[in-house]
């Protein structure tokens, strides 16, 4: 399938961050892995949401709170078309998807795993879905299987009936955040069904870059973050299929997630508002909502088409003007690899590679990047990383080759 | 924006590809502290044996970027022989150097840093500075252990 039709460089004149210049270069933005940049059509429905219908939601009577209401509840209703959920009511809105991580393992995990129960994560996995199982594991003795990685950087699922056997989940991610790989969600989701175990996918990654369906995985539960799609920060999902979420105790307690509240105890309420305590992030709920709005208007089929594009391209290029110089890891094969290339330059440290390429304004993130196991798999304390997001083309991969060679020039190698 | 030239000067290279006192050193009788800058995994170990008050031998272990590995470098060759009273005085006057706000009030210390004066440029740099200080910070815990800082 083409990108015909749609004016990449249109895209990225919505991004005002990408107009600025530093010291009278411009910003050659490599780091949406981390965060992504936010176009006017999101600032302006945040702007525009407080100058104009601000209020209370899901609680007052007066027509300007049913406004603002409408606002919330409709972004909810855009997320799950946009991941292809069955019922708005499944996405739940937390701060980001590391709080959603945590709300499972904690809920979830809490009410469903005894001691000696096995949970089945990856050597790929970001912290945020090791940490909260190792603190379950700290509390209820529950065992922590992990699934290895190929030599390219896929996950190695040889052994996966055998780590499967008598587990009771499966979390892992759709797309890692270091090497790009893009894993065989729907396959390891039938396959931990086929086992009786419940599936959690880290979407983080995934969902800002590809077309989503958490049906068509067969997943139970999924996480993402808006700061990741264009949205603002502060904001992330879990969606959760219907029967879980009413069957999983509360996360945080306080007003909202209540129906009803005596001396001697509580109530929940229904969903989603059950997992939702406390004042939502409201204006940027409505932020995530046109997120949504823009990155479906430009389609995510094309999106994906787009960085792949430009993946296959960056490989080419530092390839060839680098070849045994630069290490880049994870899978060279692009139907299984998103736009994240984490890579070695020469014997030059990640953080000095940064440093370098700053002075270019190529903008990448040097360090461990929250997946510490990984690294020490890949023998290295840190990589330097580069990320392709929609708003970036062949230029910022030319202008990240080309800066790589002022390290070089540095530190004589 | 200021230039690498101030941030990647020539003795910082040099020390850099031939770092000092690498190595290690029983632990006892010497002390060894371990300290890491999980911005960009910086990793330091110091170990330190001290003779009475003086700081009789330093090695330096771990992995890292230049300006770490560089400042370690440098710090063990300024603190070794030297007495503890003098190393945190050393250590004070460096922290002096890096802008860093120590809860002491006094002048700084009237220290001769040598070498160390080429990561000046490190300041120009703000995100480069706990790269720098790693070092120190790790070497004041080993003091500590030592039961003299």
């Amino acid at each position: 399938m083409s990108t015909a039709g749609v004016d990449w460089k249109a895209v990225q004149a919505d991004f005002p961050v990408l107009q600025r210049t530093i010291d009278d270069q411009r910003i050659v933005y490599l780091d949406s892995a981390n965060t992504s940049q936010k176009p006017n059509a999101v600032i302006d429905a945040m702007a525009d949401f407080m100058r104009t219908s601000y209020a209370p939601i899901n609680r007052s009577a007066y027509r300007l709170a049913a406004e603002a209401t409408d606002a919330f509840e409709g972004a909810r209703t855009k997320v799950q078309r946009f991941i292809n959920a069955r019922k708005p009511h499944e996405v739940v809105f937390t701060k980001n998807a590391t709080e959603s991580l945590n709300l499972i393992v904690d809920t979830w995990g809490e009410a469903n795993l005894r001691a000696g129960d096995a949970v089945v994560l990856t050597h790929m996995e970001h912290h945020a879905n090791i940490v909260p199982w190792h603190m379950l594991a700290a509390r209820k003795g529950i065992e922590i299987r992990w699934i290895p990685l190929t030599a390219d950087g896929q996950l190695d699922l040889t052994d996966l009936d055998r780590l499967l056997d008598g587990a009771k989940a499966v979390s892992f991610t759709a797309m890692s955040n270091v090497l790009g790989t893009i894993t065989p969600v729907a396959q390891i989701c039938a396959a931990a069904h086929a086992a009786g175990a419940t599936t959690i996918v880290d979407a983080c990654q995934y969902v800002p870059h590809n077309v989503t369906d958490v049906q068509a995985w067969g997943a139970d539960f999924t996480t993402f973050s808006s700061h990741k799609m264009c949205g603002p920060s502060g904001i992330g999902v879990v969606w959760g299929r219907e029967e879980l979420l009413d069957a999983m105790p509360p996360f945080l307690g306080g007003g909202n997630m209540i129906s009803d509240v005596r001396l001697d105890g509580f109530s929940c309420a229904e969903l989603p508002a059950k997992f939702e305590a406390g004042t939502p992030p409201i204006v940027e709920a409505v932020g995530l909502g046109a997120a949504v709005d823009y990155l479906s208007a430009i389609g995510m089929a094309k999106v994906r088409q787009h960085e792949m594009a430009l993946t296959d391209y960056a490989l080419r290029t530092l390839d060839a003007r680098y070849g045994d110089d630069i290490t880049i890891h994870g899978p060279r094969n692009i139907e299984v690899r998103g736009a994240v290339l984490s890579f070695a330059f020469r014997d030059i440290h990640p953080h000095d590679v940064s440093q370098v390429l700053d002075q270019k304004n190529v903008c990448v993130r040097a360090g461990h990047h929250c997946a510490k196991p990984l690294m020490r798999l890949l023998g290295v304390n840190a990589t330097a990383r580069a990320s392709f997001y929609l708003y970036n083309d062949e230029s910022d991969a030319d202008a990240l080759a080309n800066a790589l060679d002022g390290a070089s020039d540095i530190f004589g190698l | 924006m200021p230039g690498l030239e101030d941030l990647y000067r020539e003795i910082i290279l040099d020390h850099y590809k031939s770092p000092r006192n690498r190595g290690e050193l029983a632990t006892p009788p010497a002390v060894s502290a371990q300290g890491h800058n999980p911005l960009c995994g910086d990793e330091i170990t110091v170990y330190v044996q001290l003779d009475g008050d003086t700081v009789s031998d330093i090695k330096v272990g771990g992995s890292g970027c230049s300006i770490s590995q560089s400042s370690a470098s440098m710090m063990s060759q300024a603190v070794k022989g030297k007495s503890v009273d003098d190393v945190k005085a050393i250590v004070r006057r460096f922290k002096g150097m890096m802008s860093i706000d120590t809860e002491d009030d006094s002048p700084l210390p009237d220290v001769k840093l040598g070498d160390l004066e080429a990561l000046q440029g490190v300041v120009k740099f703000p995100v480069r500075i706990k790269c720098a200080t790693l070092a120190w910070n790790t070497l004041t815990e080993a003091l500590t252990e030592a039961g003299r800082s």
